[in-house]
């Protein structure tokens, strides 16, 4: 099996699972994976792929070989999650409030002010406990023994914390055994974690008992069955932007005895929809004066709104330095070199070696917008490096990593090493910075392949992190 | 100079709505060369009004009705002492780098026509570009009420080559953030010297941001920068974010908007005059 490390021995992690596996029936991963499917298909999990014509929902694909990352392993990944999720944190309260980091010659002000997703309404404003990314998934790669990478910072509405909890319920459904044999740290813990986190980052007003609900665009959105699926676990209402108003800037939701007040909105709406009044009018998805309710510190909204500006690509590449900065010390999670393209310096030498790089829009994200060189024909390379000539501020570049892999169910029923990448969810409140132990794991799902974007044929496996 | 302003929008709805929210800014704040004196917000029927403060500096009123209606009368007045300060913004609260001003909106994206009209101020001091850019506005785009409504794109009134000052300050702040310069949308009210003092809307300009001066505004429209004739009321990105008000109704249906503007001079009191006169 694979999940070796460089030498071909298998990763400590895995040894139990092998071991399960050399005295398993040939088939039986197979039939557990029809298994999963069919239950996925009655349970309704589906993700929209934007796009596609012939159908607007389909099943991801899961992957019954869970992906196991060892406690010591774990412990560090832990430690560098918090610090890095912190700086952000940090580095968003500075941008919108002294700007320090500016001052100092960390990051350059063009590329914070003429950025899209920094939102000039929130400069010198502090959202409930100067919290600003209540939620973040950061997506991580392994390229060798000695730890992980970030890939991305996702500190706007991450998605995919669903799957983290599907997953596992599917596989303590599906390998009852295996569970008994492994010590696996939960996960189910997330959504009360959650439920704890937001609570606490609730306006003052709103005391011990704040009113939460969980704010979606609507069914059309890919993710709405993820919206659906965290309320009902968090135990809130699910609400669209016309059962909300607001009154004196005060928000309120509508029910059958009369307005109700709310305190928080985990929403799962992006900045520009939010309010027709402040943002894009026509909004159809938005609560007219929501940004006043805001503003008046009425209302918490997690994400906090302005955080886009942190996960931006191009200010991904000054995350090293941000990290330094706000805490102090070196951080603990590398970053992916890139190559920033509004560099002369550096698009010459990105323009020489095209074939053999990853070129991502510094806007783009789920995996559209990119070139894959070695992966790309004459034609698309010469297309993209017109592109690139015309525009280099919009984008970075990256080499083609030699990305970790994991065993995973082929199409013969036998185990191969497939790519694979995982996105942790880190939650931050006034109480503390805490992250789930575990994650979504995506893997590309064709031989070779290295997108693991789910709207590029990736797949999803159960992530174990073990307590040993 | 003494202005006073009277500035009133009817709305009026196909429905009786239940519930109106608005976003006002409408109320002027002072500065070095304005200072606001009784300004005051009216309305006819029944409203909630809060008060705050934007991060463009503008002061903003959220307005809600009490009760169902099926018209709306918001009006302002007030008087404003204004100076001439050639132009040059002084004494408004900037929070904001004038970096967040070289970003282009949807109503202020540059086309390739506009690029290349841009291109053709040549080079030169900030300053003296920003004057070139005004003049060859003024010069090739018409004044022509009726030829715009409120959703044109700068690039389309671009286009056909005429528009109102809401399209003159758009088309100047395009062409400016595209050689560098930022550049920013301000809504106010003229004070006209031919005499007129009914008017159909409110005016527009644009300021440019030249360092070690500051903002300093622009009216392509006129040709000319702000005198002591510019009443400045809300500045933002663009006319939607500086708009007077945005607003909805729940249940109104089909909305109308009329406005009826009245801008004069106030006559100096007798004592005043008779002081000048002895000086």
């Amino acid at each position: 099996m694979s999940g070796t490390t460089g030498s071909g021995t298998v990763r400590k992690s895995y040894r139990t699972l092998a071991r399960w596996l050399e005295s398993a029936p040939p088939d039986l991963l197979q039939s557990r994976s029809r298994q999963a499917e069919l239950f996925f298909r009655r349970m309704g999990v589906t993700f929209a792929v934007y796009g596609d014509v012939e159908s607007n929902e389909r099943l991801i694909p899961f992957d019954v070989v869970p992906r196991i990352i060892g406690a010591a392993e774990w412990n560090e990944l832990e430690r560098g999650l918090k610090q890095r999720v912190s700086a952000i944190n940090a580095f968003l309260k500075d941008i919108y409030g002294a700007q320090e980091c500016i001052k100092a010659g960390i990051v350059p002000a063009d590329l914070i002010f003429t950025n899209p997703h920094y939102r000039p309404e929130m400069q010198g404003r502090r959202p409930p406990g100067d919290i600003w990314t209540h939620i973040s998934g950061v997506d991580l790669v392994r390229t060798g023994e000695d730890g992980f990478l970030v890939l991305e910072d996702n500190v706007r509405t991450p998605s995919g914390v669903s799957y983290m909890l599907e997953n596992r319920e599917m596989m303590m459904r599906l390998f009852p055994d295996l569970f008994a044999e492994h010590r696996i740290r939960p996960v189910e813990t997330y959504t009360d974690m959650l439920l704890a986190s937001l609570r606490a980052s609730a306006p003052a007003h709103a005391g011990s008992d704040p009113k939460l609900v969980v704010l979606t665009p609507g069914p059309f959105n890919s993710a709405y069955y993820e919206h659906s699926f965290l309320a009902d676990k968090l135990g809130v209402e699910l609400v669209e932007g016309g059962d909300l108003f607001v009154n004196d800037d005060i928000v309120f939701m509508r029910t059958t005895e009369g307005p109700q007040r709310v305190d928080v909105i985990y929403r799962r709406i992006d900045d520009e929809f939010l309010d027709p009044l402040t943002f894009r009018p026509d909004s159809a998805v938005g609560i007219p004066g929501l940004m006043s309710a805001y503003m008046a510190g009425n209302v918490t909204l997690s994400n906090a709104v302005g955080t886009g500006v942190a996960d931006d690509k191009a200010v991904y590449t000054y995350m090293p330095d941000i990290i330094r900065f706000f805490s102090g010390g070196d951080p603990i999670l590398g970053n992916v070199p890139t190559w920033r393209c509004r560099e002369p310096e550096a698009l010459k030498e990105v323009l020489s070696k095209l074939d053999q790089l990853v070129v991502k829009e510094v806007g783009g994200s789920g995996g559209y917008g990119m070139l894959v060189g070695p992966a790309s024909t004459k034609a698309e390379i010469e297309d993209f490096r017109a592109k690139l000539i015309a525009d280099p501020d919009d984008f970075i570049a990256q080499p083609t990593l030699a990305l970790s892999t994991a065993p995973t169910l082929d199409s013969g029923g036998g185990l191969s090493p497939r790519h694979v990448d995982l996105r942790p969810f880190v939650l931050s409140s006034p109480r503390g910075v805490q992250v789930a132990p575990g994650g979504l794991t995506r893997v590309a799902l064709k031989p070779g392949s290295l997108v693991v974007n789910s709207s590029q044929g990736g797949g999803t496996k159960d992530t174990w992190v073990l307590d040993d | 100079m003494r202005i006073r302003i009277d500035h009133e929008t009817r709305y009026g709805y196909a429905r009786a709505a239940r519930f109106i929210v608005q976003s006002l800014r409408l109320t002027p704040r002072s500065t070095e060369g304005q200072q606001v004196r009784d300004w005051r917000i009216e309305t006819d029927v029944d409203t909630r009004l809060r008060r705050s403060e934007d991060a463009f500096g503008n002061i903003v009123h959220t307005l809600y009705t009490e009760r169902p209606t099926d018209s709306l009368m918001v009006r302002v007045t007030g008087e404003v002492a204004t100076v001439n300060t050639g132009g040059v913004l002084k004494g408004t609260p900037e929070r904001l780098s004038p970096l967040v001003f070289l970003r282009s909106t949807p109503l202020t994206q540059a086309d390739a026509d506009m690029r290349a009209f841009a291109a053709e101020i040549g080079e030169g001091q900030p300053l003296d570009r920003l004057h070139r850019l005004m003049g060859a506005i003024n010069e090739s785009v018409a004044f022509m009420v009726g030829s715009t409504t409120v959703d044109h794109t700068a690039a389309e009134a671009f286009a056909q080559k005429q528009g109102v000052c809401q399209d003159h300050a758009q088309i100047f702040i395009a062409c400016a953030r595209r050689m560098g310069i930022p550049a920013r949308y301000v809504s106010g009210h003229l004070h006209r010297s031919d005499g007129v003092i009914n008017q159909d809307a409110a005016h527009a300009w644009a300021e440019g941001w030249v360092e070690d001066l500051g903002w300093i505004g622009f009216d392509p429209a006129n040709g000319i920068c702000p005198t002591e004739h510019y009443v400045r009321v809300a500045t933002g990105l663009d006319a939607l974010g500086s708009s007077p008000i945005r607003g909805t109704s729940y249940g109104g249906g089909r909305e109308t908007m009329t406005v009826a503007l009245r801008v004069r001079q106030m006559q100096q009191n007798q004592q005043q005059q008779q002081r000048q006169g002895w000086s």
